[in-house]
Parts: C-alpha cells; sequence; structure tokens
C-alpha cells in the first residue's frame, strides 16, 4: 500500500514537471502547446549526447540540454506560432501539433528510431526505509518539481518580467497599452517553458531510461491530462494534478487492473471536469465568447 | 529585420548543435549497417553438380525503426550465408537483396513490392510477426515462397501454404518455456508480465499458462501493461514481488524488459528472469547497463558460445565483419538461405537436375513447398540439428536456453 503510494508519487512528480511547462505556456499565451512533449524528447536526446557521445559530465550536460531547448522554444514561437498570434485559436492549436510531429520527425531522421538506454544522470543511492526503496530519482524529481514550481510562483508574483506576463495573460491588447512588450513577453514564456521541458526530459528519461522520437508523445498526453486535472494556467494546480494523476494511474493499476488503468485515469478526468470544469484549482472565470 | 536575423542566426546554431550531435550518433558503434561478408569460406567446394542457375532472394526486415536490431541480425546472418553459399555451389549462385520495412505492415507490403519489380524468385521474412502477416497474404496472391527466419505468431503460418517458419511458432515457445523452466527446476512460483497489446506476446502467454498448470507450475502472480503504458512496471513488480515469486516469466521485447530489468534493480527486487526470443537483442540496446541483465535467461534455439564447428565458423565471421556478438536473430537469418539451398539440392537430386534461372517464383514456390512438406527433408543448422517441418509451415526441433553471464550468453 504504502510502496504503491511511493511509486505513485514518483511516476506523478514526471507527469507534474512536465506540466508545469504546459501550464505555465498556456496560462500567459493562452494556447497549448502540444509540442511540449517533444521538446522534453529533444531534451532528453542532447542530454544523452552531450554524455553519451562526447562523455560530458551530468551538470553541463543538463546545462547544454536546458540551452538548447530554451534556444529551440524561442526558433518555434518565432517560426511558428507569433506570424499566427491574431488567427484562430485552433489554428495555433492545429500548428502546434505540425511542430510536434515537425520534432518527431526531425529526430527520427537525427537519431533514427533505434532506443537508446538514457545513462542514469542522477547517480545517488537509493533511500532506504524498512523495507520501502525509494529511488533516488523519484526523490530528485519531486525536489525539483518543488522548487520549479515555488521559483515560478515567486517569478510571475514578484519580478516585472513575471507581472508583465501575467498582465498579458490577463489582457493583451490593456498590457501593449501600459508599455508591455507583449511579443518579447510572451517569446520569453516559450523560453522558461521549453527550459523546463529539458529538465523534465532529463528527469523522465533517468526515471524511464529509454530514449526514442516518440518518448516525449505519451508523457505529453498524460501531463496534458495533469495540468487540465489540477487547472490548466494554475502553476500549483500543475503540481497537485501530476501527482494525483501518478497516484491514481498507479492505484488503479494495483487494485483494479493493470489492463484497465489507463481508462480509468481518464475516466477520473472526466468526473472532475465534469463537477468542476476548470480543474481542481483553476479559477473561475467568465469566458468572453 | 534585426529580429529576423536574430531567428535564423538561433536557427543556425539550431541545426549546427542537432547535426553535430548526430554526426558522432552515426559514428557510433553500435550502428551495424556495413553488410559486406567476407566470403572466405574454410569448406571445401562440394557443390551438387545437378543444381545449377542464379537464384533471387530477397529479404524483408526493419533495418531502421524500433526493430532495427533484429533487422539487421538477420540481415547480417543471411548475407554471410549467401557468400558462403555462393562460394562452394559450383554453378548454382544466390543473388540477395534486403529491403527494409521498418516494423511496419504497410511499408513491408511496398518492399515486397519493391523485391517483385527486381524478379526475386524466394523471400527471407519477413523479420517480425506484424508485417509477415501482411506480406504472406500477398505473398499467397503471388504464389511466392517465405521462409521467415523469426516471425513467430501461429497467424504467419495461417497466410497460406507458401509460408514457412525457421523459429518456434509462439504456441511452441510458451509450452517449451514452461516445460523447460519445469524440468530444469529454475522456479516453481511464477509471475508473469506480458504485453496485453501485442499478439505475439499474448500468444505466448496464453501457452504457457496452459502448460504451466500441466506441469504442475503455480503461477502466483499475472500482470499486465500496453504500448501506452509500457514505462511504469513497479506495480507489476511489486505484485510478483507481494505474490513471493521466484521466476518472472518475460514473454515480451527487450525494450520494455530493459525498463524492467532496471526498475527491479531500482526496487531492491533481485528475482531470476526468463524470457523468449524477444528478450534476444537486449545486450545490443545502445547505452544499456549489461550489468542489469546479469543472470536473466532465455529460450533460444541458438548460443553464440555453442563448440560445434559451424556455430565457431559463424560466430567468427560474424564477429570479424561486424564487431559484435551474433544475437539468435542473426543465426535464423544464417539459417534460412541454407535451407532453401538445401532444399534446391534435395530437389534437383531426385528429379535429376534443376536449373533456377528464369525459373518463376511459382515454379520456385512449388519446388520449396513439396520438399519442406517432405518428411524426410531434414536441414542441420545452428539454430537446431536435423530440423523438419510440418506441412502448415511449422518447424520441429529442440529448444535449448541460455543465461547472461557478464554480458555474454551462456548455454544453460
Amino acid at each position: 500500500m504504502l510502496s504503491y503510494l511511493i511509486n505513485g508519487i514518483s511516476l506523478g512528480s514526471v507527469y507534474a514537471i512536465i506540466a508545469l511547462g504546459y501550464t505555465m505556456v498556456y496560462g500567459i499565451a493562452k494556447m497549448l502547446n502540444f509540442a511540449h512533449g517533444d521538446v522534453i524528447m529533444i531534451g532528453g536526446y542532447m542530454a544523452f549526447c552531450s554524455t553519451s557521445y562526447l562523455g560530458w559530465p551530468v551538470i553541463p550536460s543538463v546545462l547544454f540540454s536546458i540551452i538548447v531547448c530554451t534556444m529551440l522554444g524561442i526558433v518555434i514561437e518565432r517560426l511558428a506560432y507569433k506570424p499566427l498570434r491574431d488567427a484562430s485559436s485552433l489554428a495555433v492549436l492545429i500548428t502546434a501539433i505540425g511542430v510536434s510531429y515537425f520534432l518527431q520527425n526531425a529526430a527520427l531522421l537525427i537519431w533514427s528510431s533505434n532506443p537508446k538506454a538514457f545513462p542514469n544522470m542522477v547517480d545517488l543511492p537509493n533511500l532506504v526505509i524498512g523495507d520501502i526503496q525509494i529511488s533516488s530519482v523519484a526523490i530528485v524529481t519531486i525536489i525539483a518539481c518543488i522548487v520549479i514550481m515555488t521559483g515560478l510562483t515567486l517569478f510571475t508574483t514578484r519580478t516585472r518580467l513575471g507581472k508583465a506576463m501575467r498582465a498579458v495573460s490577463e489582457d493583451k491588447g490593456a498590457a501593449q497599452l501600459m508599455g508591455i512588450n507583449v511579443n518579447a513577453t510572451i517569446s520569453m514564456t516559450f523560453a522558461i517553458g521549453s527550459g523546463l521541458a529539458a529538465i523534465a526530459g532529463v528527469l523522465l528519461c533517468s526515471a524511464y531510461p529509454t530514449l526514442m522520437p516518440t518518448t516525449g508523445a505519451m508523457p505529453g498526453i498524460k501531463a496534458f491530462t495533469a495540468a487540465v486535472f489540477g487547472g490548466i494556467g494554475s502553476i500549483p494546480g500543475a503540481m497537485l494534478g501530476g501527482i494525483l494523476l501518478g497516484i491514481i494511474e498507479i492505484f488503479a493499476k494495483a487494485y483494479i487492473s493493470t489492463q484497465l488503468s489507463d481508462a480509468v485515469v481518464f475516466a477520473v478526468l472526466i468526473i472532475v471536469l465534469i463537477v468542476k470544469p476548470t480543474g481542481l484549482l483553476g479559477k473561475k472565470m467568465a469566458e468572453k465568447v | 529585420m534585426k529580429k529576423r536575423l536574430l531567428a535564423l542566426l538561433m536557427a543556425a546554431a539550431m541545426v549546427c548543435s542537432l547535426t553535430a550531435c548526430g554526426g558522432t550518433g552515426a559514428a557510433a558503434p553500435a550502428d551495424a549497417s556495413g553488410s559486406e561478408a567476407t566470403a572466405a569460406s574454410s569448406e571445401g567446394g562440394s557443390g551438387s553438380g545437378s543444381l545449377t542457375g542464379t537464384l533471387k532472394i530477397g529479404m524483408i526486415g526493419p533495418l531502421t525503426g524500433a526493430a532495427a536490431l533484429y533487422g539487421n541480425a538477420v540481415n547480417n546472418g543471411t548475407q554471410i550465408a549467401v557468400d558462403e553459399i555462393n562460394a562452394i555451389s559450383g554453378d548454382f549462385k544466390m543473388e540477395y537483396q534486403p529491403e527494409d520495412d521498418e516494423h511496419d505492415a504497410e511499408k513491408s507490403v511496398n518492399a515486397y513490392n519493391k523485391l517483385k519489380d527486381w524478379k526475386v524468385q524466394a523471400i527471407v521474412g519477413c523479420v517480425t510477426t506484424t508485417p509477415c502477416v501482411a506480406v504472406a497474404a500477398e505473398g499467397n496472391n503471388d504464389r511466392m515462397f517465405m521462409l521467415t527466419p523469426s516471425a513467430s505468431a501461429t497467424s504467419v503460418t495461417e497466410q497460406g501454404d507458401n509460408i514457412f517458419q525457421l523459429c518456434f511458432s509462439d504456441p511452441n515457445q510458451g509450452s517449451a518455456s514452461a516445460q523447460y523452466i519445469k524440468d530444469n527446476n529454475l522456479g516453481s512460483k511464477i509471475a508473469i508480465i506480458y504485453n496485453n497489446s501485442d499478439v505475439y506476446s499474448t500468444g505466448i502467454y496464453q501457452t504457457f499458462s496452459t502448460k504451466a498448470s500441466e506441469v504442475g507450475l503455480e503461477v502466483v502472480s499475472t500482470t499486465t501493461f500496453t504500448d501506452d503504458t509500457a514505462n511504469d512496471f513497479s506495480v507489476q513488480l511489486t505484485d510478483a514481488k507481494d505474490a513471493g515469486a521466484d521466476l518472472i516469466f518475460l514473454p515480451i521485447y527487450y525494450t520494455p524488459a530493459s525498463l524492467i530489468l532496471q526498475q527491479a534493480d531500482s526496487m531492491g527486487y533481485k528475482v531470476p528472469m526468463f524470457g523468449v526470443d524477444g528478450m534476444d537483442g537486449i545486450l545490443g540496446l545502445e547505452g544499456f547497463d549489461t550489468k542489469l541483465a546479469e543472470g536473466v535467461m532465455l529460450l533460444t534455439p541458438f548460443s553464440a558460445d555453442a563448440k560445434d564447428e559451424k556455430t565457431v565458423n559463424f560466430v567468427k565471421k560474424y564477429q570479424d565483419s561486424f564487431k559484435e556478438v551474433p544475437i539468435q536473430f542473426a543465426a535464423d537469418g544464417y539459417d534460412c538461405p541454407y535451407a532453401i539451398y538445401e532444399a534446391l539440392k534435395y530437389y534437383a537430386d531426385k528429379n535429376g537436375g534443376l536449373d533456377v534461372t528464369d525459373k518463376s517464383n511459382e515454379e520456385i514456390c512449388n519446388i520449396l513447398i513439396s520438399v519442406f512438406s517432405d518428411s524426410n527433408f531434414s536441414v542441420d543448422g545452428i539454430t537446431g540439428e536435423g530440423m523438419t517441418w510440418t506441412a502448415n509451415g511449422e518447424v520441429n526441433k529442440a529448444p535449448k536456453a541460455v543465461v547472461i553471464k557478464d554480458g555474454v550468453y551462456v548455454g544453460l
């Protein structure tokens, strides 16, 4: 029972860290960046290449991966999303799916689809309490989640740039009139979101060490679910949603059926959304139609 | 304008970093595409005088993609065998053409059509089950003889009389595993983790559990996963641990198996694991820590450390050409051209000669079907002595198992 709970939290923390990136971009730019899962995959490959082929130690290769993903995020935003700033949100959504496929196929060309075993980036001993083992990757992931969540919350509430982001998310037009550079702010959001994706990529691949061009796809969808579950746009909501999703998934596997676990996860999501359409921690808002 | 320039610069930097990485990736040793085997055969030139002509054989398998390890291994093995046959067979020659199907049924049919344009007369393949079912159906319409080295589902041979298997069929693998575990006392409380979204895995699981109850093995835990949930195995492993399993049976492919091994290790759960031919290849996974696979057993008709002359010769050639120890798929691939060659010789001997040049694929197909279904016809290969075939295409040979010790297979 306790060990299932711990497994659930470690799986959930991986979802949470991916969901943070989703929710961050959605909260500010009001768009679903479906390519987020694939930026994670690129982050994983960057870390893999720098450690396995170039022999770099862990910290520089993680930094390298963050830098590459941040730049990739900015480039994607400039080339694919910025021209559509005034287009309907459906057009942006479709473009995001296009970017997602583009990244997957680019990775397929560069690294082929032979799976690669990811080196363990978190080479620390596991925590043993009684006969329960908690893997070090899970602990590092949870700590990273909390640090990132706190950091992001502080950033958006305390700093000028963060306040600018929130202003943009409230009302783009008004923010622009107040002298905020809306385009720069949105680019910044993508840069931060993609940098987080790199960290998520490294942690995801350390926890589940097979790296393929489709590695980011399924966790991306699950994390998106987690973000919706917790209330998309809400930073603590993403964390809560991710952890809960992980726990529900593991418990569904353990106590209901390994065959039905995904069905249970999504059934819970549907029920939550019927009862509370904005998610667990989502704020109520009157949507202008 | 300035911003556009900046964007371009960043795009350029991105592309550079990607290609730099890709470049080193391609140079990594796991890339086994150099398929030129040296045809220095030590065997004497004793070919049958009555078999002449040039036979075009094709091969279809995943040379890239998630199952590329299997396809490349088969391709390498087949290439070595073709080169050897060409060196010893006198007036008979084989022309060999491999095609990639990426383990995808549609692409496999395209690959098959490409081979047909090349006027292929017989096919080694397909390597994996799902594509093989699709191509075998096409092949049956065209009367194309197919000998699959490794597609083990019964749905493969059900496609028609034109398709034969060189490997055990799935039901045989499942029941042979159960029998082997019982006979060698490897465990009595068995846990099974299988992929219920996969025909191969489910098929083996079913025959294994039937046979297990027959021979008195107790199955204490049965858990599943799907292609979409093949990430986290903590529940499955905890279930097996709590049930007190002393052996975990894994009728699955090596990619999820590598995750299971890694997660069992991080849970501190030590238990023997027993896999089937899908487990083969785990040691070739790029970046995989082979220490995790220490002690893993798998049912396979081939072990690279066998001491018989044929195996030693094959392993040496394979290592010289491809710098790695051949897996079972390579051996399966190696036996296929020999089986076809032996069958044609058998026919030529009985019918006073055979010239295969310009024979249509239908004529070759009928000849090979008649020989393979003949119970007097048997082949001694490196994956089994005295292999015979039933008329519906299944092979009969004795199962063997190997265990992984210090990163290599050792016969049990």
